[in-house]
């Protein structure tokens, strides 16, 4: 049983509907045994850094998610799910999960592309994930394929071994990371169509080992 | 770098898509969610729905149809028409849509802006302006005159101050619809789209006037649009999605080319 952590941070249905397309069964849920006890977790989430670990820490799911990363269950993190994972956000000047060493940065303002056109943020709309390194569960992603992006907080991984794929908005930045039995992207794979469908079947099959 | 988005937007009527020409008659011209599932194989960023019915039993045909969209497409969609309350974008966001968008309600209540963000997150909260040009005044400095009820009630708010305020209120996009253009396909406005688009930080979604692969790339360049919103060009099947990105590849525009496995 997959299991979606439900943290009251949005989009958990899109995610169970991609599963469902996928053919795979999964369960929507704050319980931390329940989470404990599934083969697979995925942490997605829209929303605000601060507010987000507060509520994992009210159903005590910031213990329940480091204890199923030390026990080596795979765990898939999905936009906001990729930055609550790292040490510290800027976003609400928040302390995070840290199973990641590393902190979440604003994208910087003024941001300028390299042709100086003046860039908005939040970062929103379809762009490229260059591969720094290869990595199961993006098998079949080719350098073409583009995801959907809305963000304005972006993850900073303390160590260039845990950067998995970086885009390119006006500065580099990792749009990919992963440490052992976590990986973690900062676009919607739910949202990217079949590319990011890919992606997700895959790590529903990924036994948690790189 | 971000790729400009091509985004079909589907009127839908009682459970079916139409077209109507400047309001008046409506043909229905398919099914919404069959049309957004071809959408979404051809190529398409992004859907948006508008909810064009006029009976009271809408909000449960529109509903239906939100839901049976998100069991068949794996990209952004939003819907409009009717938006009213908090409880309506709640109710249209956990059937499945990404954004809501809210245009004649936003005028007449603008906290439903800032509430719906606070609930929701302002990347869920797209304005849809409907904007006529006008002669320029002290009350409409701009000379672009916001417009309600299909474009038949003029507001007496500029465009440009009524952009920039909602985008303060927490609008997370917009989608700029030009009576004027709209339905002529002659081309999106291009004097309206850049002065909005370069005057606030939010995306702008370029509406009204498309009837050439030419006017999209004009969209994107001279007209600042972070995407383009199609009807007719691609329903009644003059170019399909991929033409379309094809050629505004050609031309320089950065796109997204590949989608299927």
């Amino acid at each position: 049983m997959i299991a979606i952590i439900d943290y009251k941070a949005g989009n958990l249905r899109s995610v169970e509907r991609a599963l469902k397309k996928l053919g795979f069964a999964c369960r929507i849920t704050h319980d931390r045994e329940e989470v404990l006890n599934s083969e697979r977790i995925i942490f997605p989430g829209v929303g605000a850094a601060g507010k987000a670990i507060a509520d994992l820490r009210h159903f005590g799911l910031d213990k329940g998610l480091t204890q199923a990363f030390k026990e080596g269950t795979p765990i898939l993190g999905i936009c906001l799910g990729a930055q609550i994972i790292l040490e510290k956000s800027e976003e609400n000047n928040t302390q995070c999960l840290g199973l990641i060493g590393g902190d979440v940065k604003l994208f910087p303002s003024p941001l300028f592309s390299v042709d100086n056109e003046r860039l908005k943020i939040p970062h929103m709309g379809w762009n490229g994930v260059h591969l720094v390194r290869m990595h199961p569960v993006l098998e079949g992603i080719r350098p073409q394929d583009e995801f959907y992006f809305v963000h304005s907080y972006y993850p900073m991984p303390a160590a260039d071994q845990y950067i998995i794929g970086t885009t390119d908005y006006g500065i580099e930045f990792p749009s990919i990371i992963g440490h052992k039995n976590l990986i973690a992207m900062q676009f919607h794979l739910e949202k990217s169509g079949p590319p990011g469908l890919r992606i997700l079947k895959n790590f529903c099959t990924w036994n948690g080992k790189i | 770098m971000l790729s400009k988005r091509i985004i079909p937007c589907l009127d839908v009527r009682d459970g079916k898509t139409t077209k109507g020409i400047k309001f008046k008659e409506n043909v229905d011209i398919g099914d919404p969610v069959e049309m957004a599932r071809f959408y979404y194989e051809q190529g398409a960023d992004e859907i948006v729905f508008y909810d064009i019915t006029a009976s009271s039993d809408r909000r449960n045909i529109m509903i239906d149809v939100v839901h049976r969209v998100a069991e068949e497409i794996f990209i952004p969609f939003s819907v409009g028409g009717g938006i009213r309350t908090i409880e309506d974008m709640r109710e249209v966001l956990l059937a499945g849509a990404e954004k809501v968008s809210v245009n004649t309600e936003a005028i007449i209540n603008s906290k439903i802006i800032s509430e719906g963000a606070k609930a929701f997150g302002s990347q869920c909260i797209v304005l849809g302006m409907d904007v006529k040009k006008v002669e320029t005044s002290k009350k409409i400095p701009s000379g672009y005159e916001m417009v309600i009820h299909g474009g038949r009630t003029y507001t007496g708010i500029d465009a440009l101050a009524w952009a920039r305020e909602a985008e303060s209120l927490g609008a997370g996009e917009i989608c700029l619809n030009s009576i004027d253009a709209d339905g002529t396909k002659k081309g999106y406005e291009l004097s309206l789209t850049p002065l909005i688009s370069e005057n606030v930080n939010i995306p702008v979604i370029a509406s009204g006037g498309a009837g050439s692969i030419a006017h999209i790339y004009d969209a994107f360049t001279k007209g600042k649009a972070d995407a383009a919103l199609i009807a007719s060009i691609v329903h009644y099947g003059t170019y399909t999605i991929k033409e379309i990105k094809d050629e505004l590849h050609a031309r320089g525009v950065k796109v997204r080319r590949t989608w299927g496995l």
